[in-house]
């Protein structure tokens, strides 16, 4: 059994409802296994939901993890794989004091060689933005510091699986025989003062 | 108030362009009507506040539907577990919200670990008040995630009814498990147009048992045919799949020794002759013995429980696993196996049977025999045929097998008493053993006896357990005394709680940390319910004690007072592997 950790990313495909992000958190976390990264949101076909989550783990433990994911009833498909099977990007914004970046950079030469873009510029501060792999926004991160640096963010990771075909259409397809039935949300909860209570 | 059909009555409208008629009826009268739809004709239960427009609707129904008044939330749950696990049939609870929900905890937990299908409905305050704190309001659907199979929040009185059928649908369906559904006031007493409750069949999400892999079959077929020590050990799998006569037609035409796990126990008769016993830490010498010795493992519906593994790293390393399993997640998660045989056992077990020779193996079986010679000799014989000192618990076993003819279900707690009653009985039918078995609940006994006799009526249910168990869930007499379900109560006094105080003589030195614990008279406390009873200390009156048990109309207690410091043996030590099995202390 392979022992080694290496980094994992698992793509989880599952219906848009209530409650599912506890019920897949909760599989790393009675476990024990922290995550690095964790995104949610809907995919290209409608009523279906897309998880990417990062966890370094040993293949054997990852593994077993993707079979009990799956057993989660609003769960259709687990995907697990290593990072030379998938590309990869984050996104982060980095907020530095104009003053300083203009004094000190030449800021059409710092934006080139790390590929960053310009979000926001104002008098007081601007904001530049990379997309990229860990090592890009992090050695941006690390020249910014000297200027000042007021704020940074960064998104979880999203992936694309290079060699699956996803299940883009077999989705689409089950979506057209089986439709989503609609999940009823609580309507109730600014209305507290017009309800009956007991 | 109005009319007694207060949930249903109102108006039936007949719109004339609708096909269907809709009928005006609550939230709680839809609960109903799908219990109703479900068959279920048993529901254990305890009201509150959250659910009373639940069981104003039932108020209509209690003539079909028989109500058990529990005395506790616990009590509720373990019994609709007995229930479920004689019965087959999926048990339904009712319970209030907050503490009435969190009872239900423990419950879950052990059926989930157990596989047993339940559906639990609990009361939750008006939807307008989640997460306000409102009087006994609680989370319980995030509580209890990690220990149901599926659970799910209705705010609207229109998703009670698909809601309640997608619950019975996954609780019974491929592995089974427990179901909560958590359904707010508002809903329940909501008006609504109903048409007719449907069942599900089908969740697009969900797949209940997996392809079967014919390629698979094949290869376990011919690892069958060509080993020469196989071994088959088999769980609760062969029975929550109804595959008792596939798995026996399996294991007659192979010739292959045979042993089972505690949640397997009683699918095939313990007497037959291809039976070797139980596995695990406290199961018998020769199964665990020659697990490491076998060249075939024929694993049926079990899981590898590190209880029945011991050390994985020492487990049947030299052989070649097959695994069948009707969960893929089982496969591989302890053990690897060489070969996976997804799929229901009720189905891939035929398939297998067709393609395996019909074989005796007569020198293999001959090593077992020995095994069981020995063990028979240093621990069961002196073991249930004392003829000094205290009473064992073992020869109680031993009589009541005598009397029974291994007939009784035969419920257990957690324990001393549970090994014992589960390496010493007979049991002749199927469904016949119910025991706590993954999660280990103290106080399982008596509640799950109590839903035990409601699933089997016409059988003789024995609830045993040990002096600790036996007050973990004791307000259950309450329910007895009320409904007067006919259980039988043995209580295995030995004044200690004895499992860990074997453990603490074993491993700790002797150190018996709050492990002496004291016990009201149980005699005297069944009186104060109405129930019979009576208390043995010398083996001359345990036979009479006995009969005079079974043989009263109604529940009945027995105490029997057993040696104080008896260990149960054979042992696989913690931290060792199967065939490291001892046979006494000495040898630890």
């Amino acid at each position: 059994m392979e022992t080694e950790k290496k980094e994992y990313t698992l793509t989880i495909y599952t219906e848009n409802h209530v409650g599912l992000i506890n019920k897949i958190a909760i599989m790393f976390s009675r476990r024990k296994i922290s995550l690095e990264s964790f995104n949610t949101s809907p995919s290209e076909v409608p009523n279906i939901y897309r998880f990417t989550i990062v966890v370094i783990e040993a293949a054997s433990v990852v593994k077993n993890l993707v079979k009990q994911i799956e057993k989660i009833i609003d769960v259709f498909k687990v995907y697990c794989n290593t990072n030379d099977e998938i590309v990869w990007q984050q996104m982060a914004l980095y907020k530095v004091p104009t003053k300083i970046i203009m004094q000190e950079v030449r800021v059409e030469r710092l934006l080139r060689e790390f590929g960053a873009n310009t979000v926001v510029i104002r008098e007081d501060y601007i904001i530049f933005e990379v997309t990229g792999q860990r090592e890009e926004i992090n050695s941006f991160l690390v020249e910014l510091e000297k200027y000042g640096l007021i704020e940074f963010v960064r998104s979880s990771r999203i992936a694309i699986i290079n060699k699956s075909e996803g299940i883009h259409n077999s989705i689409l397809e089950m979506e057209k025989l089986n439709p989503a039935l609609k999940e009823i949300n609580n309507e109730f909860l600014d209305k507290k003062d017009q309800v009956f209570q007991m | 108030m109005n009319s007694k059909n207060n949930n249903m009555n109102t108006l039936t409208i007949n719109k004339e362009t609708a096909t269907v008629t809709e009928k005006l009826v609550s939230g709680s009268f839809t609960v109903i009507d799908a219990l109703l739809k479900e068959n279920v004709s048993t529901i254990f239960g305890y009201p509150g506040g959250a659910i009373m427009p639940i069981y104003d609707a039932l108020y209509d129904f209690r003539k079909e539907l028989n109500h058990i008044l529990v005395r506790h939330e616990q009590g509720a749950i373990h019994a609709a577990q007995g229930y479920s696990r004689v019965s087959g049939k999926t048990g339904v609870v009712f319970a209030t919200s907050g503490p009435g929900a969190t009872n239900l905890v423990t419950g879950l937990a052990d059926a989930m670990i157990d596989s047993t299908p339940l559906v639990c409905i609990t009361g939750q305050v008006f939807a307008h008040l989640l997460g306000t704190d409102a009087f006994q309001e609680t989370d319980i659907i995030n509580i209890t995630t990690p220990v149901t199979k599926w659970n799910y929040q209705v705010t609207d009185a229109t998703e009670i009814s698909t809601v309640l059928a997608k619950a019975f649908f996954i609780a019974k369906t491929g592995r089974p498990g427990p179901v909560l559904i958590d359904i707010t006031k508002n809903a329940q007493l909501q008006m609504l147009n109903y048409q007719e409750y449907q069942q599900c069949n089908f969740i697009r999400s969900y797949r209940p048992t997996p392809e079967i892999r014919i390629e698979y079959v094949a290869q376990a077929a011919k690892a069958i045919n060509e080993a020469k020590k196989p071994f088959i050990v088999y769980g609760q799998g062969v029975i929550l799949g109804n595959a008792e006569k596939e798995f026996l037609h399996f294991m007659e035409k192979s010739g292959i020794p045979t042993a089972w796990t505690i949640m397997g126990m009683s699918a095939i008769p313990t007497n037959h002759p291809l039976a070797v016993g139980m596995l695990g830490m406290h199961g018998n010498y020769g199964p665990n013995l020659y697990t490491n010795e076998c060249d075939v493992l024929i694993a049926i519906g079990m899981r590898f429980d590190d209880r029945v593994t011991g050390r994985l790293d020492k487990y049947a390393r030299q052989a070649k696993i097959i695994h069948l399993d009707i969960d893929p997640a089982e496969i591989d998660k302890n053990v690897l196996a060489d070969i996976p045989v997804w799929g229901d056992c009720k189905d891939t077990l035929p398939m297998l049977t067709e393609l395996i020779d019909q074989k005796t193996h007569q020198d293999w079986f001959q090593k077992f025999r020995e095994a069981k010679a020995i063990e028979v000799e240093r621990l069961i014989q002196p073991e249930l045929f004392p003829t000094e000192g205290e009473i064992t618990m073992g020869e109680v076993i031993q009589i009541l097998n005598e009397l029974t003819n291994g007939e009784a279900v035969i419920v257990t707690d957690v324990g001393q008493h549970q090994m014992i009653a589960c390496r010493y009985a007979e049991q002749t039918q199927t469904r016949s053993n119910i025991t706590s078995g993954g999660l280990g609940t103290m106080g399982f006994a008596l509640p799950a006896g109590i839903g035990a006799k409601y699933g089997a009526p016409e059988r003789t249910v024995v609830a045993i357990m040990g002096d600790g168990g036996a007050q973990m869930n004791i307000q259950e007499l309450g329910t007895i005394m009320q409904f007067q379900p006919n259980v039988k109560i043995l209580i295995l006094n030995n004044n200690f709680l004895g499992m860990v105080r074997q453990w603490q003589e074993l491993f700790h030195e002797k150190r018996y940390s709050f492990t002496d614990i004291q016990s009201p008279d149980f005699v005297q406390v069944a009186k104060a319910y109405g129930i019979k009873g009576n208390k043995v200390k010398l083996r001359e009156d345990l036979k009479l004690a006995l009969v005079e048990m079974l043989e009263h109309p109604k529940s009945y207690l027995l105490e029997v007072a057993v040696r104080m410091e008896d260990n149960v043996f054979p042992m696989v030590p913690q931290g060792k592997g199967v065939s490291e099995i001892v046979l006494r202390k000495e040898d630890i």
